[in-house]
């Protein structure tokens, strides 16, 4: 829309027409103050605080809902304006309470700032404060009626942002009062944003709730290291321990989205089982060695196998970082001299790649969902199992009416917003899809998001179909963990080397590896292949790195104990392609990050693969794999480097890979999942009574 | 939970009355005619017009807990609602509340031990014209004397 002039204080600004007071004057950097108004979601007016005085109005008004006017005169912090927020604070102090000392938000609390701005510290009201006793909603939610100003956000954000309606007000007036949608519980994602946007301490954190004052702590911002989406989490750290984690900075591609893995469920990282020393095997069962003794011993047996020629299986990482999993694929490839490396693959990512070969930007990024006209769902319930990807797609159909298209197994929440939902069985889906022409062809502008359902020759047959409707498209190859993508992008699979280029030699597949009853040597990184299926060789010199003794672990010869993401630096690529940057905060005593243990390990075996440091190996990675040679500030700032893979056909695999999602759900996370408490305790957990 | 034919008669009409997907739109029409047949809000009968709306039962609680004219437990079989708002007040109001209160034994959101009168002090309820007005169950009595309210409640009494 054209541009409207106006002024405010006495600054001639210029904005859309149709742009709110509040938007316009926060980009010219004028602050208007507001509790209820929260960018993003629907207008509220209920808190009173954005009153502005404008020229020829005949009495305040309120900016959250006044679009600005051509010629429009504003004056935001004039004596009159002053004194109706100083009025609208002392009313919203009437029953809340002041003990700003001992309130869990003191600090950061939005209340606090204006009335320490303003001065409305004292009242003319007398009367006792209506008090309403504290409740707990659910493991992680905490509600203390009485500090609530009812803003309204919690509700907002719950219904519009999550889909999820889990919140809403009972009662009138001053006994208004927020209620969960059990009646005395929750039943919801328990993803904490209703905590995180409350202005007040009204809702607060179970697990951080008086453990610290926000001062107190160091902020480090990180990936979180469960699903694949690559949302930012800021870890609040003190003492060496991790106490909390949001996003409240909007720093990062998720922006203050978390659910509840990325906000809470990094008490994995403190679990009483992780593993602080070495165990290696002797007399049959596996005692406690230190560092030294076991990674001589490993690198002595390595060195006796290679030596003779024996056979060496390498199972990489969905977790670890891009420089470990790079210089994993460089430590079998050149320092072992196998070819056989792989992971657990759960995306059909190379398919994908090879199918849109040849064009470009076909790559869809997270704000491509938020962005696109039209988004295809296939075979994914994505508010389960890609809550932040189900979140932008939200956000899209709200903000920008996008048409949503779902074709999925069974019934997914992104049905509501969608604007057709087919049902069909994961191997109908595509024929499914191809059903929808019309419509997709009509919807224009697309991005298409798939799950495993999809994969092989499927995913070609779903590209050139798109192909034929002859609309702009781009894609998501739906990953599991927080680096599967980056581990098939250093090269962890048996026909494929960093980049997707043709490895040199094809090596087995994880599968084939654990079939193969003649290796001599099986080495897991941070993978649990085991859990569910044998190692035929009884042979084989097993050497585990993990953080917990896993049922892959339990078989080692050799564990040893690994740092998780949280605990050190590097880079991780998500299920879009957007490389971002790890940064330690943490340490935990006797676990040494993957790149260490291999750098070590090299060391033991005289193997010259170059320094094992994050930035030396990442630099490497910038210069040697295709689609890497990313802006080093940006990744050094913390921002989303969109990488660009191979453009070009890719290698066939010597035979299909065994590609298989393993569908967790937003209180699952692999074996990371089975270690933290938050997600075993809320009511929702795998088993409860949740029904999204 | 299923009503009597003619108030799910009554039902079906008003959603018919609304666009397609905007059937919550009947949610305090529906609530109001069910509280006449059940009496008060019921947790079964709000479970019963969430589902047939396709809305939770949180957000049926939420126009429930705002309205005070949707009864929260039961009330007497007549349920006698006095005005003290302003225009009432005025023509002593008040009065008659207290007058009531005093001779029913009962307070505001209260009921007789028979069940047979509940009394409720209410806001304005649109009879300022002929103030002192007081309402039983759906009908109204106007300019209301200390002498005919202590007949109306005794003729409530009787019935």
């Amino acid at each position: 829309m054209a541009d409207v002039t106006f002024t405010v204080n006495g600054k001639s600004l210029q904005a859309p027409a149709g742009t709110l007071l509040i938007d316009a004057c926060k980009r010219s950097g004028i602050e208007i103050p507001a509790f209820c108004y929260y960018e993003g979601l629907a207008l509220q007016a209920a808190c009173r605080m954005c009153l502005v005085e404008v020229e020829k109005a005949p009495k305040l008004l309120a900016g959250c809902t006044l679009p600005v006017a051509e010629g429009m005169v504003v004056h935001t912090e004039s004596p009159a304006v002053v004194k109706a927020r100083k009025t609208t604070l002392e009313f919203l102090l009437t029953n809340h309470p002041l003990d700003c000392p001992v309130c869990d938000k003191g600090g950061e609390c939005e209340l606090q700032d204006m009335v320490f701005r303003y001065g409305a510290g004292e009242s003319r009201f007398t009367e006792i404060k209506h008090h309403v006793d504290e409740k707990q909603w659910s493991p992680v939610v905490y509600f203390d009626a009485p500090r609530c100003i009812l803003c309204y956000r919690c509700v907002r954000i719950c219904d519009e942002g999550l889909g999820v309606k889990a919140l809403g007000v009972t009662n009138r007036g001053a006994y208004a009062e927020i209620t969960p949608n059990k009646g005395d519980h929750l039943e919801c994602d328990e993803c904490g944003s209703c905590i995180d946007i409350c202005p007040v301490g009204a809702l607060t954190s179970g697990i951080y709730r008086y453990q610290t004052r926000p001062w107190e702590m160091e902020h480090v911002g990180t990936i979180c290291t469960h699903c694949s989406n690559g949302c930012k989490t800021t870890l609040g750290v003190k003492n060496d321990q991790i106490i909390r984690g949001n996003n409240r900075d909007r720093s990062g591609i998720n922006g203050e989205f978390l659910c509840v893995k990325g906000r809470y469920a990094f008490d994995f990282v403190g679990h009483a089982e992780r593993l602080q020393s070495p165990l290696m095997r002797v007399d049959g069962k596996l005692v406690e060695v230190s560092w030294s003794k076991a990674l001589a011993h490993v690198a002595q047996k390595f060195s006796e196998i290679k030596a003779a020629g024996g056979k060496f299986g390498v199972i990489g990482s969905e977790h670890t970082t891009n420089e470990e999993n790079f210089y994993l694929q460089k430590f079998a490839r050149q320092g072992l001299g196998t070819p056989h490396i792989d992971h657990r693959r759960s995306g059909d990512v190379p398919a994908l790649l090879d199918a849109v070969s040849g064009k470009s930007g076909a790559l869809a990024t997270t704000a491509d969902l938020y962005n696109a006209k039209a988004v295809l769902i296939i075979g994914s319930d994505l508010s389960q199992q890609h809550p932040f990807l189900a979140y932008q797609i939200r956000s899209d159909a709200r903000h920008h009416q996008a048409k949503i298209f779902t074709v999925t197994e069974g019934p997914v929440r992104e049905d509501k917003v969608a604007a057709k939902k087919v049902r069909a069985a994961a191997g109908e889906q595509l024929a499914a899809v191809m059903g929808l022409a019309e419509d997709l062809r009509a919807a224009g502008d697309l991005v298409v998001v798939f799950g495993d359902s999809i994969q092989g020759s499927a995913v070609g047959e779903l590209v050139s179909f798109i192909d034929s409707l002859g609309v702009p498209a781009k894609y998501v190859c739906l990953v599991d963990y927080a680096n599967s993508r980056g581990a098939l992008d250093m090269g962890l699979a048996p026909h494929l080397g960093p980049g997707y280029h043709a490895a040199a030699q094809t090596g087995m597949s994880l599968s084939e590896m654990l079939a193969d009853a003649t290796l001599d040597a099986l080495w897991v990184v941070g993978s649990n292949p085991l859990k569910s299926a044998k190692l035929a060789s009884e042979k084989a010199f097993v050497v585990v790195q993990e953080l917990f003794l896993t049922e892959t672990a339990q078989r080692a010869d050799v564990v040893l104990p690994a740092a998780s993401a949280y605990e050190k630096s590097g880079t991780v690529t998500n299920v879009c392609g957007e490389a971002q940057r790890l940064r330690k905060a943490v340490s935990v005593m006797g676990a040494k990050a993957d790149l260490d243990i291999f750098g070590l390990l090299a060391r033991g075996m005289r193997l010259d693969l170059g320094q094992a440091a994050p930035d030396k190996v990442f630099e490497e990675i910038r210069t040697s794999v295709h689609g890497y040679n990313v802006p080093l500030p940006v990744i050094a700032t913390g921002g989303a480097a969109m990488t660009a893979p191979v453009n070009g056909r890719l290698p066939a695999a010597a035979q299909p890979p065994a590609i298989q999602s393993a569908r967790d759900s937003l209180f699952t996370s692999g074996s990371l999942g089975r270690y933290s408490k938050v997600l075993k305790t809320v009511l929702e957990a795998p088993g409860g009574l949740y029904k999204p | 939970m299923t009503f009597s034919p003619e108030l799910e008669q009554r039902f079906a009409e008003m959603a018919a009355k609304y666009p397609e997907g905007r059937q919550k739109a009947c949610l305090i029409p529906m609530l109001m005619y069910a509280q006449d047949e059940v009496g008060y809000m019921t947790e079964e009968l709000k479970e019963e017009i969430a589902k047939r709306l396709g809305i939770s039962v949180l957000e049926v609680n939420e126009v429930v807990g705002y309205y005070t004219m949707m009864r929260k437990k039961r009330m007497g079989k007549t349920h006698l609602q006095i005005c003290t708002n302003i225009s009432c007040l005025l023509w002593d109001g008040d009065k008659l509340w207290e007058r009531a209160c005093q001779k029913l034994g009962i307070g505001h959101n209260e009921v007789t031990a028979d069940g047979a009168i509940s009394l409720e002090e209410v806001e304005c309820i649109g009879a300022c014209s002929w103030a002192p007005a007081i309402q039983t169950n759906y009908d109204f009595h106007h300019n209301v004397t200390p002498e005919q309210l202590d007949k109306l409640i005794d003729d409530l009494r009787k019935a």
